[in-house]
């Protein structure tokens, strides 16, 4: 029992570094893991395309088919002859691109002031955002609806904007991430050199913040896209995307390539995100890991 | 350029501190005032925003709980609390609210062992390890409603792709969209595709910044790869569990996409019979179809207080399981830190003499532990 040990204890690091196998690489077993997990995250948006691009029998068949069909496009002008699709597309992209402008904008600008400046009360307002981040505020649906209703906005996209123009999440987050990344003595030195604090802001508390605000806006983006409840209530003659494919789901439910196609469809542009900043949404997830 | 200088210089002469005399320019004036407000300015956008949007329509639901409140033809009259105890008697309110448990359970205990089973493989030493990462977040980036389109065609009763596989395997149709308990598995699924890796990557992110050279002693001090895991790993990412259970916590108590779209050509949403309406579903119900606005207010405040409750439950709970464990492991700790100490003397007394000898293995063990994480 002692005497193996002793042994293993003798020998050299490099050569320790193997015997415990903790850094070594995983057997296939891990693999096969892994590529069942693969599967299973690929095989329901796979599988949407296929039958997708087929027309509606394919389900009846005893097993899913294999191959894509040919009928995808053909799909895809039924679902933009059954629902204002491209018309929903530029809402969503409308009304995401401007909460996200929003909520990065303004929680740049108090994350930096938490951060960075001194002032009477700022630890209670801290606090106070801090708490605020864990309340459901899509409770708050019926007295914003009352509210939208009587300034006559719903129906105007500014009724899906309004409402999460700023995030508590939002000005935590970029608090998080400035307190770290600026040092003390270099906004001293800009204060030093006559720069006012606006101008401390623009030029050293921006540039800093850049990583953090393109993550921010990231998922920003996203939750607004990927926003269902309140779009439904305030804009359905004048549907955001998600609203319009679920539009197509009640209109269509019979024909399920033509809903699937429009799943897919609906999924393509998240799907570009993916592709070109995928790594980003990994760093960011994790970077929220670390510091919410 | 000039004015900057001179800036600097008369600041030099009269630190900022000093009680401020009559001969204070303009200039420094300002200058004091731009370092008193402007932290006030800045942070006033987001508090008055915030404010309007998100705090004055809670207060205000508040009001409309305590009245008759149409939505076509508006606020009525006040009846105090009787809309709060007409929910509190009403069956439906507590179908709604025992559905909701019952998919977070579903959906929120099967996820997080996943998402941690994931994250441990995850922080394996792989091979093409940013693919495997990018594979699991995928199902992030389908929308909620498509997720809830493409699995209420999976979860179909004629054709659905589940109902072939099960028949493949000689399993008789299961009634995903009738059924009360298969209903909530349909739902806790889409919940579970979107959300597993996501959270997979958030514990991935805590467990790497477990310092590697403790697994190594570990592991030569006789603790298998299980042993590690349960009694180094888990404790050590407590936090974060915590925060993604919390997360779990409040997101599951708010289902509504997916259980509104599992079944379209149900007029009542959440099912026929109401087998898996969810509470928000239910409150949607309440509001725009019954038109009870008072009394969906009511539940809104209703269900504040229980998802803030459970919330807190959760994570009281969670802090308190995991430190109970953190305990005895912290006891282990202790033991395991000081044979690690002592074999690190004896490592080293190894090292200086191999070094002696010439050999360059402080070196190699100096590029082994940086290892690119």
């Amino acid at each position: 029992m002692t005497t193996p040990r002793g042994i293993r204890r003798r020998r050299p690091s490099y050569e320790r570094h193997h015997v415990s196998g903790v850094e070594r690489r995983p057997g296939w077993f891990v693999y096969v893991l892994l590529v069942t997990i693969l599967v299973a995250s690929t095989y329901p948006l796979w599988w949407s395309f296929l039958v997708g691009s087929s027309d509606s029998t394919v389900l009846t068949r005893d097993w899913p088919p294999l191959l894509p069909g040919s009928l995808f496009w053909h799909n895809v002008s039924e679902v933009v002859n059954t629902v204002p699709f491209w018309k929903a597309l530029m809402n969503s992209i409308f009304v995401s691109s401007v909460i996200t402008f929003s909520v990065v904008m303004f929680s740049t600008l108090a994350g930096f002031s938490f951060a960075k400046l001194r002032f009477k009360g700022r630890g209670g307002l801290m606090v106070f955002v801090i708490a605020t981040t864990a309340v459901p505020t899509q409770l708050g649906i019926i007295p914003m609806f009352i509210l939208m209703k009587q300034f006559g906005w719903t129906g105007s996209l500014g009724a899906v904007i309004i409402p999460t123009l700023v995030t508590a999440f939002g000005v935590f987050f970029m608090r998080q991430y400035l307190v770290d990344v600026i040092p003390d003595e270099l906004i001293e030195a800009a204060r030093m050199d006559g720069a006012n604090m606006i101008r401390v802001f623009w030029n050293v508390a921006v540039p800093a913040a850049r990583p953090a605000m393109a993550i921010l806006g990231l998922f920003t983006f996203m939750t607004a896209w990927t926003d269902y409840l309140w779009p439904l209530l305030v804009v359905p003659q004048n549907p955001t995307l998600q609203v319009a494919l679920a539009q197509l789901q009640s209109a269509r439910y019979v024909d399920y390539s033509i809903v699937l196609a429009g799943a897919v469809l609906a999924t393509l542009p998240l799907l570009i995100v993916f592709v070109v900043a995928g790594r980003q949404l990994i760093s960011g997830i994790m970077a929220g890991a670390v510091k919410g | 350029m000039t004015a900057t200088r001179t800036g600097r210089q008369r600041r030099r002469q009269t630190p900022p501190d000093l009680p401020q005399n009559e001969a204070a320019t303009l200039r420094q004036r300002l200058s004091r005032w731009d370092l008193k407000y402007s932290p006030y300015l800045y942070i006033s956008p987001f508090f008055l925003l915030f404010l309007l949007v998100g705090m004055f329509p809670l207060a205000y639901m508040l009001i409309v709980s305590l009245h008759n409140w149409n939505l076509l033809t508006g606020a009525g009259d006040w009846v105090g609390f009787a809309n709060f105890s007409t929910e509190l008697k009403d069956p439906l309110f507590w179908n709604s609210v025992r559905n909701t448990f019952s998919i977070f359970l579903l959906s929120a205990i099967p996820q997080l062992i996943a998402a941690t089973t994931i994250a441990a493989i995850l922080d394996r030493n792989l091979r093409a390890k940013t693919f495997w990462r990018l594979s699991v977040i995928l199902p992030y980036v389908v929308t909620p409603v498509a997720v809830a389109l493409i699995f209420s065609n999976v979860f179909s009763e004629k054709y659905g792709l589940a109902n072939t596989l099960l028949q493949h395997f000689g399993f008789n149709d299961i009634m995903w969209k009738t059924e009360t308990l298969p209903s909530h598995l349909a739902i806790a699924t889409m919940v579970n595709w979107r959300w597993t890796g996501y959270n997979a990557l958030i514990l991935l992110a805590a467990m790497q910044a477990v310092p590697r050279d403790i697994y190594e002693s570990a592991a030569i001090d006789g603790a298998g790869a299980f042993r590690r895991f349960f009694s180094m790993t888990l404790p050590s990412i407590r936090p974060t569990m915590i925060f993604v259970i919390v997360t779990a916590t409040v997101g599951g108590m708010q289902i509504f996409t997916e259980a509104k779209l599992l079944n379209p050509s149900s007029s009542v949403p959440g099912g026929p019979q109401r087998q898996y309406q969810t509470a928000v579903l239910y409150l949607w119900d309440l509001a725009f179809n019954r038109q009870n606005f008072g009394r969906a207010a009511a539940v809104a405040w209703l269900l504040f207080i229980l998802i803030t409750a459970v919330g807190t439950l959760n994570f009281l709970l969670s802090r308190r399981i995991a430190s109970a464990g953190d305990g005895r492991a912290e006891k282990r700790g202790r033991i395991r830190q000081a044979r690690i100490l002592a074999e690190r003397g004896a490592a080293n007394k190894a090292a200086a003499a191999l070094a002696a000898e010439g050999g360059a293995s402080t070196e190699t063990s100096d590029r082994t532990k940086g290892v690119e994480r």
